[in-house]
């Protein structure tokens, strides 16, 4: 097997998997306000320990990112969300 | 200059209900003797604290929404921390797209109200067979 010098070959091509562009939705569907009472909605946007998903993953924009944010913490102090658990989800 | 606010505040599980409707009643009585109007008004009964507040795992949530001069929430707010029944609460100004929002579910308020109750019947038929 180890004939071929250096090169590894395949044999059916590697498929580079083309990258699902993300988007923010918000924007997409046009939604201008961010409810702090609806948790279950802004639990999309934390992780099981309940920290904030940074934007790279969630694909929001900044404007909206902050209005995420804010409305997280509005939440958490209204114990609608924990400030800190595990295994939320 | 009247503007769009909306409080939402939890009260002690202790209470019975009469107090609780109580103590709603007085902070609306706040509102409006400062001449304010109140727009809208939920109960979300009792809920489970995400966290316990003052050794408390559950709490009465009370959702008002109000027109006032910018000057009477700082009343309010004294009232709310002054009162020992509140255990958390949080008034927040609702700006154009949160006011479009609240009329929202205001309109839509009547109908999900049904569905909340027969989902909270549904929950109590699993627990029952899972008993």
């Amino acid at each position: 097997m180890a004939a071929h010098s250096g090169e590894i070959r395949y044999l059916t091509p590697p498929t580079v998997d083309v990258k699902k562009k993300k988007y923010c939705r918000f924007k997409k569907s046009g939604i201008k306000y961010i409810d702090y009472k609806d948790a279950e909605f802004l639990k999309k946007f934390l992780n099981e320990q309940g920290k904030i998903l940074p934007r790279r993953i969630t694909g929001t924009s900044l404007k909206y990112q902050r209005k995420v944010a804010q409305a997280v913490k509005r939440a958490r102090h209204l114990s609608l969300l924990p400030y800190v658990t595990d295994m939320m989800k | 200059m009247l503007n769009h606010y909306e409080a939402v505040f939890i009260l002690t599980p202790v209470l019975s209900d009469v107090q609780m409707k109580e103590a709603v009643d007085k902070f609306k009585a706040v509102i409006t003797d400062n001449g304010g109007t109140i727009t809208n008004e939920e109960n979300w009964g009792m809920r489970k604290l995400a966290y316990p507040i003052q050794k408390k795992s559950t709490g009465f949530y009370a959702l008002l929404q109000f027109d006032v001069e910018p000057t009477v929430i700082a009343t309010l707010e004294t009232q709310f921390r002054r009162d020992e029944r509140v255990l958390r609460f949080l008034t927040f100004r609702l700006d154009k797209y949160a006011f479009e929002y609240a009329e929202k579910r205001k309109n839509v308020k009547s109908q999900p109200k049904e569905v909340v109750e027969e989902k909270a019947a549904k929950k109590e038929l699993k627990e029952e067979k899972e008993n």
